[in-house]
């Protein structure tokens, strides 16, 4: 089961290392991370996609709230936040593949970011779901190069509150 | 006040009333070391190695209940405080460790001891700090004491480099912490009593389960109270050991790989567990999955992370232990004045337990067996008030079976981490910070050449202790488990007995030899040398063939225990 936990934390030197060391120290595995300001000036936000398939969830949160840079711990459930992830994808195209891929993009509100003599360079932003998507459908041209930041998250203002995982009792 | 980096270091330390640090100078700390020079009220401890530095802080951690400070230069000083921060961290010891860094130009650069602990020391620190502003030494001391003792006990480090430590400042030390993303419970959930209380009241086979953390959280005035007021039985840990007298008659002994056989079965048998600061460590329950079937499990703790990381916790309750248990102890009085009977036919069974399946082991024969080497030093000094320490193996588990500890902070040993050498080192930083205590280091032969320099600390900084030697010429514990689990083969186990002449040694080291081969001697050797107010080495030539039981092997269920089988006799 994976889970997407949003943690806010003091922007202090070796803050995102001690959280890499802590998961990797306790076998806890992470999908994605990603990690920048917030509108706290010296607060930083990392999101991480975590399977907690061998560990609880509560145990990967717990562990997390112990560091004593961070400040919260929050998950985001699907149904009560919005999740987006930019995507790079650089595509074999030539000129005469080009429309059919430029097309494709426009279905998932991608841009043309960079043309080549035998490449188109695609930004797309969405839902890690949509990007998977148009990763599939780009594949068969020939993928010359990919990355992907990692999904960003945020509670939507509907939640009742965002669910802090915090320290229980 | 106008003062230098190194100056605040110091008035940090004098202002969270340190009394004694434990270190070595070097390059990279030397501006430290002559701010000591113009004057502290700190106490420093010399040692000859880091590791003895950081493992005599430990000591006088346990001791004392008060914060250890270890201090070292960069490179190899501060990696030689690596084992003992490892160690506080795995056994929750409060620890400050001062490191010197090279200077802030040239960090990254390869230099000349030049090594990023704060990065070493990542996954084995509650936190850290690299200073990088004269300015910051004030609040990130004062950071660093407040994080080592709050909570969950734990090791700190703070690396400043040479510059910093040569920078000047007008300082002054902060009256406050500010600590956003810290902090530890400190109340607790009354309605997590209410359950909690009501459970234990009902229980028909209820057990303590109490480990170090009731020590770490000055707990055990109220663990005794809430124990008296339901009848409870309690088991403590080997890091528990002392949170409970060990003569008390709800005491029942200590559980896990070599527990005593009725105290595994009175876990492993009860109805409702109470875990009160104990994390269900591997060597205490064996095979998770066959521990305390069907016990409902009551988690005590101050960190929230221990509450079912292992042991689903029925009834968690988190908060500081002194007020967890006091109100537990009130809550479930209240039900006994209520008329709800106490587990009086439980406790009656495991003391048949205790009386059918004592600790055994074989008499007769020339050697001096170990396990009566540790029955006639609790005699000696049954009473008294003796810290004892030791070193890990199998001498470690026959003091934890036979020295009775009736006080806390009176037994300290590696636990988590099973430190091999922390034994030396640990006594002398106990010595230094009870030095009314009489301190004996019980420690094996493989244990104690690894830290045997820092007797030279004992004697010169007129810090006493009496280590008895339990001498087998093996590494007794792994030579045990060749034997049992690897068809006997004997690798690389063989210490030899005579070398080095641990009288001799003794004696170069600035104390006092003794040498006991027979049962004969050793009551005279141990009296006197419990008299003498020297430190001194007593080489205690022991049965080599003498194995460790009970044993639970390792990964084993408890009912899986193995005992001792030949014809014995039975000790008290």
């Amino acid at each position: 089961m994976k889970h997407t936990i949003s943690v806010l934390l003091e922007d202090k030197p070796g803050a995102l290392a001690r959280i890499a060391t802590m998961f990797a120290r306790r076998g806890f595995n992470i999908d994605s991370l990603a990690v920048g300001p917030t509108e706290r000036e010296g607060v930083s936000c990392i999101t991480l996609r975590v399977d907690a398939e061998h560990h609880s969830l509560e145990q990967i949160e717990k562990q997390i709230h112990k560091l004593v840079n961070v400040l919260r711990v929050t998950e985001l459930a699907p149904d009560e936040a919005v999740e987006r992830e930019l995507l790079l994808l650089r595509v074999s195209a030539s000129p005469d593949r080009r429309a059919e891929l430029i097309s494709t993009s426009e279905a998932f509100k991608g841009r043309v970011v960079d043309l080549g003599a035998d490449s188109v360079t695609f930004e797309l932003t969405g839902t890690p779901e949509e990007l998977d998507a148009f990763q599939e459908l780009a594949r068969p041209h020939g993928i010359q190069e990919l990355v992907r930041t990692g999904r960003v998250g945020m509670a939507r203002a509907s939640a009742k509150r965002a669910r802090r995982l915090s320290a229980i009792n | 006040m106008r003062m230098n980096g190194a100056d605040a270091i110091l008035r940090s330390l004098e202002a969270e009333g340190v009394e004694v640090m434990f270190g070595i100078p070097g390059g990279a700390i030397m501006p430290t070391y002559d701010a000591m020079a113009r004057g502290t009220t700190v106490r420093h401890v010399l040692a000859r190695h880091e590791q003895g530095a950081g493992h005599m802080a430990q000591g006088y951690a346990r001791a004392s209940g008060r914060v250890g400070v270890a201090i070292a230069t960069s490179g190899p000083g501060a990696t030689n405080l690596v084992t003992p921060i490892a160690d506080a961290w795995m056994d929750s010891t409060p620890l400050v460790c001062i490191t010197g860094q090279v200077r802030s130009t040239l960090i990254g650069t390869d230099a000349f001891q030049e090594c990023d602990i704060t990065g070493i020391t990542m996954p084995i620190v509650k936190h850290s700090w690299l200073v990088q502003d004269v300015k910051e030494i004030g609040a990130v001391m004062k950071a660093a004491f407040h994080i080592a003792r709050t909570g969950r006990c734990g090791p700190v480090l703070v690396d400043v480099p040479r510059d910093i430590q040569e920078a000047e400042l007008d300082f002054s030390y902060p009256a406050t912490v500010d600590l956003p993303g810290w902090r530890p419970p400190r109340k607790v959930h009354p309605l997590q009593i209410r359950e909690a209380a009501e459970r234990i009241a009902h229980a028909e086979k209820p057990v303590l389960y109490v480990g170090g953390g009731t020590i770490n959280g000055d707990a055990c005035d109220e663990l005794r109270t809430l124990a008296e007021a339901g009848g409870l039985p309690v088991i403590t840990t080997l890091m528990g050991k002392g949170a409970f007298p060990e003569t008390h008659p709800l005491f029942f002994g200590w559980p896990g790989m070599h527990g005593t056989k009725w105290s595994n079965l009175a876990m492993n048998t009860c109805d409702v567990l109470v875990a009160i600061g104990a994390r269900f460590d591997d060597r205490v329950t064996g095979k998770l999955s066959a521990f305390a079937p069907g016990a409902t499990v009551v988690h005590l703790d101050i960190d929230p992370a221990e509450i079912s990381k292992l042991r689903d916790a029925d009834i968690p309750v988190v908060g500081p232990l002194k007020k967890a248990l006091a109100e537990l102890a009130t809550a479930v009085g209240k039900h006994r004045d209520a008329g709800v009977a106490g587990p009086e036919a439980w406790v009656h069974k495991i003391e048949e337990w205790r009386d059918e399946f004592p600790l055994r082991y074989g008499a007769g024969g020339d050697w001096l067996k170990p396990q009566k080497l540790m029955e006639t030093l609790q005699e000696l000094t049954a009473g008294d008030d003796v810290i004892f320490t030791t070193g890990v193996g199998q001498h470690q588990m026959w003091a934890m079976q036979y020295l009775l500890t009736e006080r806390p902070r009176n037994f300290i040993t590696s636990g988590g981490l099973g430190t091999m050498g922390y034994g030396i080192p640990a006594a002398v930083g106990a010595k230094a910070a009870r030095p009314e205590a009489t301190v004996v280091c019980v420690d094996g032969d493989g244990c104690f050449q690894m830290t045997a320099q820092e007797l030279t600390t004992a004697a010169i900084e007129d810090l006493p202790i009496v280590v008895v030697l339990v001498n087998n010429g093996y590494l007794g514990m792994v030579t045990q488990w060749q034997d049992m689990f690897f068809d006997g083969r004997r690798s690389h186990v063989g210490l030899g007995a005579d070398v080095p002449d641990y009288v001799k040694l003794a004696e170069a080291y600035g104390g006092v030899g003794m040498l006991v081969e027979t049962e004969a001697e050793l009551e005279p050797a141990l009296r006197e040398a419990l008299s003498l107010d020297r430190t001194v080495v007593i080489d205690c030539r022991v049965d080599p063939t003498e194995q460790c039981f009970p044993m639970i092997p390792a990964g084993a269920a408890a009912i899986d225990m193995v005992e001792y089988e030949d014809s014995v006799e039975a000790t008290s």
